[in-house]
């Protein structure tokens, strides 16, 4: 056991917090409002190296950790989750298949590029009638002369409108159920691929969440992604991985509401006294804490097993669960104890309170984690 | 041959953040972080951006702390300085400005005899603690450096051999050329000083730490001995006593209520 | 080396244990022992000892103080027009040379080309004595040239103290001379004594220093050096008790001039500089006032300062509505300069001018103590803000607790009738 962050890990913190409050924070209230993708943010990211953080530097990857990685997401997220899942979804569901999933050429040719964040990565996996459960894919490919021929939608997808790489599943043999899924890296131009239509979504506002459209889409053959029928695995263990940036990303959201709330009880004064001498407010705010450092405990584990190359499947899903949790019941308690003001877009945990919920869905809703955990818990 | 350029850095508390016991008076660093002094930022800054242009420099910078500030070396090198050195000895504590001068000289010294001359040492114009901004020229005087302070503005020739800086005066500047090696004191109007980066955060680090003896520094002329000036006395300044807070129904009346005051007192 | 107890003489008195500023003495075995790593040789329990049983450090060590007198002003002027601040260090000058002895001078160091006019200035102003350095070498100001004259004229006439003002130009030789001479120097002074009850009064009424330790009588006029140190957190009084001359650059604005007597005459010395065009490293291309709006806050009567609570740079319009009404001068705190509403030439406060006008307003200022150290000896300070918690109101003699968007837009409409308002409200 060792609770102590590394000095790297306490710099990446000091980097991201710094980059956080400068360049992110001041445009994270706008973003929001005009549902505007921060393009110049992601460019500034990409400078600071944090869009390949857990990769080898032979890639043009940091060299990081991935407890470092989850620093950086919930650095981020503390003041805006929509900037912190631009990082995540980019990092955990496009370079990281491609890193573990694909052949030295496919690396040597996606990831410098992805890495330096020359360009941006997405992962399409989920459909219209296919969410967690894959094997509904509707999108279909099929091998003729040496090129594969991609058919159909994805939709959700997170980056989608920004991305230039993109990891997508495609059944290439409806007859074997998951075991048909193959996965593909398609790129923005290619022949018959197609940005659909942008969602009109609650929270996370500044993020592009898309339709992918495949008609006839053409790409070459060695855009496979693993072995042909590789694609559940590929998606699934993408998925167990991604669930610790949400989980970061969610722990940052909860940060960001508790420490804002901290500032404004200190401030404001109601009956006489300070909000923050109001027993009643304080224990709240005692019992927030203390799930925020438990998520935190939660989501450095899954991310230290992970580095240590354990089975981190479950761990992650226990992280996700409960940091989604916690952020959403701590960001609602913040909206509350700021009272009239905390509804109002003059302060920030309104927005924390729409993005926090978006962690309990995506990359497998709470109930999917509870699925993913209780199926370790009785497997044989 | 690479261009070589010493940066001297300070870690300092960060004194927007120190707070005063009220009971006691007495300042309190607890949980106060240091950090980075903010003019040196600015000095490192700008070498960063002449080895950006000019690939082939090697930076150094140079500290003088406790062992902790190597946390500072770190934090330099993952904003890609290419060396660190950090010099700490308790015989050097307590010096004031002369006498830190005289340690800061034996190290340059000392890295000279290793590393043959350099070219030009960049220092930030004053550290938020101590606020004297004599560190800078004092050293500059032990080397024998033509120097150049408040520097607002820099350019440096192709061949690197001449500098032209604005210098910040109250009501202008003065426009200076001189040839290296100098030193120049930088201020914040200068430039704005980048992050540290991922890869620079993960990346080797060359760190030393060098103590009075590997500098061979005269010991009777550093350390708080040694110091020509010295401490005599600190306090806090006392508060003002409390004023009145003028009240009134509307803006307006508070307005004539306190034009009434000031009338009062003579002062309009 | 530190001062030497006579262990055959000390009866254990402890006089010298209580006389000792630096608590380096104490008493073991009933005798005096001296902690060398706290002694400064300051030799104050030399004087208390009524026995003879401490000595000086040898003096192989100390430099002869004795030899250095008077007090030089470095009277800074440029483009042939003498700094306010040297007006001020020249009436401070004067009265720290008369506390230490009648027949210590106030002496101004003139330095440039073509200026004999300003010894008259000088005079006027209560310098006693004036040392002319000129030579076209020295027309403008560079750190060579000037750092080598003067290092010249101070070997070869011993000040006890030099002072500067704590402008780009002092602040950028003091520190040179200094470490040539290898004395001490204090920066950023804001308060100087030489008397040791000159510095409790002063104490005793401006701080919480606990002066019980400090003697009076104490006939000393070692240089006492007040600063404000820790982003103004902490005031430190700093000495140079054992190289000489003692050196400090003061705040511009701080220190008071004297009383100007027209036609007041003294002794001129001409210098004559060793100076050669190779001394000089660095060439001066070009020197620009600049173009921007010239702030004076050291010289306005009024002052409308406006910080962070204007919400955003176009607070600034009312802020200078404001000032235009009552004819004063814009300032600003230092998180409106860091948020880049306004140039740094306007911020008051540690880090940038101190003031002392007859009325300070702090505009949505909350008061952050590097901002009170840059203006809380103003007259009257009167403070608009809408958090009645705010650290500003501790030093306002006015607080109005309310919006500065509606308050101040009052004050520029009644301000006319103030004295109709005074009348009527005294009647």
């Amino acid at each position: 056991m060792n609770f102590q962050l590394t000095k790297e890990q306490e710099f990446v913190r000091k980097l991201v917090r710094e980059f956080a409050t400068n360049e992110v924070e001041p445009l994270a209230a706008d973003i929001d409002k005009e549902h505007r993708f921060p393009v110049e943010t992601v460019e500034k990211m990409a400078k600071y190296g944090m869009l390949g953080v857990p990769f080898p530097a032979e890639y043009g990857g940091a060299g990081g950790d991935h407890i470092s990685y989850a620093i950086t997401v919930e650095e981020l997220s503390r003041v805006c989750a929509s900037t912190g899942v631009i990082c995540s979804a980019h990092t955990s569901l496009c370079c990281w298949p491609i890193f573990n999933w694909g052949n030295e050429e496919q690396k040597k040719k996606y990831l410098p590029d992805l890495l330096s964040g020359k360009k941006l990565g997405a992962f399409g996996l989920t459909e219209p009638n296919a969410g967690t459960d894959a094997s509904g894919q509707q999108t279909r490919a099929e091998l003729v002369d040496d090129k594969w021929i991609l058919n159909g939608a994805k939709v959700f997808i997170t980056n989608g409108g920004y991305a230039d790489v993109f990891v997508v599943m495609a059944m290439t043999d409806k007859k074997k159920g998951n075991h048909g899924i193959s996965a593909f890296i398609v790129e923005k131009g290619d022949k018959g691929f197609s940005i659909g239509k942008t969602e009109d979504k609650m929270g996370i506002c500044a993020s592009s969440t898309t339709e992918l459209i495949f008609q006839n889409c053409e790409i070459p053959a060695d855009r496979l992604l693993g072995s042909v029928g590789d694609g559940f695995k590929v998606a699934m263990s993408t998925l167990d991985g991604g669930r610790i940036g949400i989980a970061s990303q969610a722990l940052g959201i909860a940060q960001g509401a508790f420490d804002v709330t901290v500032e404004y009880m200190n401030a404001r004064k109601q009956f006489g006294k300070k909000l923050s001498q109001m027993q009643a407010l304080q224990f709240g705010m005692a019992d927030l804490k203390t799930k925020i450092e438990a998520a935190r405990l939660l989501v450095y584990r899954a991310a230290d097993m992970k580095d240590k190359h354990l089975p981190y499947g479950e761990a992650a899903a226990m992280a996700k669960l409960f940091a989604a949790e916690t952020a959403m019941e701590v960001t609602t308690k913040c909206v509350q104890y700021h009272g009239g003001y905390g509804y109002t877009k003059d302060y920030p945990v309104e927005r924390m309170m729409r993005d926090a919920k978006i962690t309990e869905i995506y990359e497998g809703t709470s109930e999917v984690q509870r699925m993913v955990i209780a199926a370790n818990t009785f497997k044989k | 041959m690479a261009f070589k350029i010493i940066v001297c850095a300070k870690q300092v508390p960060d004194t927007n953040v120190i707070k005063i016991n009220p009971k006691t008076g007495t300042l309190i660093r607890d949980g106060v972080p240091s950090i980075l002094n903010h003019d040196d930022a600015n000095a490192l800054e700008e070498a960063l951006k002449i080895k950006d242009k000019h690939p082939d420099t090697h930076i150094t910078v140079i500290s003088m702390g406790p062992p902790q500030a190597s946390d500072l070396l770190f934090e330099c090198i993952a904003k890609g300085a290419d060396e660190g050195i950090l010099v700490s000895d308790r015989a050097v504590g307590g010096s004031d400005t002369w006498a830190t001068s005289n340690t800061l000289e034996a190290a340059v010294l000392k890295w000279v005899k290793e590393n043959g001359p350099y070219d030009m040492i960049f220092a930030g114009r004053q550290a938020i603690d101590g606020d004297t901004a004599q560190v800078g020229p004092q050293l500059a005087e032990k080397l024998g450096l033509p120097q150049v302070t408040y520097v607002e503005e820099f350019q440096i020739s192709d061949d690197l051999k001449e500098v032209t800086v604005k210098r910040q005066l109250e009501d202008g500047y003065e426009l200076i050329r001189v040839q290296n090696p100098c030193m120049l004191t930088t201020i914040k109007e200068l430039n704005e000083p980048r992050y540290m980066n991922m890869k620079g955060i993960f990346g080797a680090k060359d760190i030393k730490v060098w103590n009075a003896k590997d500098i061979e520094v005269d010991l009777t002329k550093v350390g708080l001995e040694a110091s020509p000036t010295n401490v005599f006395r600190s306090f806090t300044p006392a508060p003002k006593g409390k004023g009145v807070v003028l009240e009134g129904d509307t803006e307006k009346e508070v307005a004539k209520n306190l034009l009434i005051n000031l009338k009062g007192k003579h002062v309009i | 080396m530190a001062i030497k107890i006579l262990n055959d003489k000390c009866k254990g008195c402890s006089l010298c244990v209580k006389a000792c500023p630096f608590d380096a003495l104490k008493l073991e075995n009933k005798l005096a022992v001296v902690d060398e790593g706290k002694c400064t040789n300051c030799n104050a329990c030399i004087s208390k000892c009524k026995f003879d049983a401490i000595e000086a450090a040898p003096e192989a060590e100390k430099v002869d103080l004795s030899a250095y007198k008077h007090i030089w002003v470095f009277a800074e002027q440029r483009n042939g027009k003498l700094m306010n601040v040297a007006l001020e260090l020249i009436g401070e000058g004067y009265r720290l040379a008369k506390e230490i002895s009648d027949d210590t001078q106030v002496c101004a160091v003139l330095v440039g080309d073509g200026i004999d006019h300003l010894a008259d200035e000088c005079f006027a102003y209560g310098a006693e004595k004036v040392y002319m350095i000129q030579d076209p070498l020295l027309k403008n100001y560079t750190t060579d040239a000037y750092t080598k004259v003067l290092k010249q004229a101070i070997d070869e006439y011993k000040p006890e103290i030099v002072l500067y003002g704590a402008t780009h130009i002092g602040r950028d030789l003091a520190p040179r001379i200094a470490a040539r001479c290898n004395t001490g120097l204090t920066a950023d002074c804001t308060r100087l004594d030489v008397k040791v009850s000159s510095y409790i009064e002063y104490a005793e009424k401006n701080t919480t220093l606990d002066t019980s330790s400090l003697d009076p009588n104490d006939p000393s006029t070692g240089i006492k050096q007040t600063r404000p140190a820790f982003g103004g957190n902490l005031m430190a009084t700093i000495i140079c008790p054992r190289t000489r001359p003692q050196m400090s650059t003061v705040r511009p604005g701080v220190m008071q001039k004297r009383e100007k007597v027209e036609g007041a005459k003294g002794e001129v010395v001409n210098v004559k500089p060793e100076i050669s065009a190779d001394d000089i490293h660095i060439q001066i291309v070009d020197i620009v006032k600049s173009a921007k709006e010239m702030v004076s806050l050291t010289d306005a009567d009024i002052i409308c300062s406006g910080g962070r609570g204007l919400g955003d740079a176009s607070g600034f319009e009312l802020i200078k509505q404001f000032a235009d009404k009552v004819g004063g001068v814009v300032g600003s705190s230092r998180a409106a300069v860091d948020a880049g509403w306004i140039d740094h030439s306007h911020q008051v406060g540690q880090t940038g001018t101190t003031v002392k006008p007859k009325i300070y307003f702090a505009c949505g200022i909350s008061g952050a103590i590097q901002h009170l150290a840059g203006m809380q000896t103003s007259d009257i300070i009167v403070a608009i803000n809408k958090d009645a918690d705010a650290p500003i109101f501790e030093v306002a003699d006015y607080g109005i607790v309310g919006d500065l968007y509606k308050v101040i837009p009052e004050i520029i409409a009644e301000w006319d009738n103030a004295e109709a308002l005074y009348d009527a409200a005294n009647k």
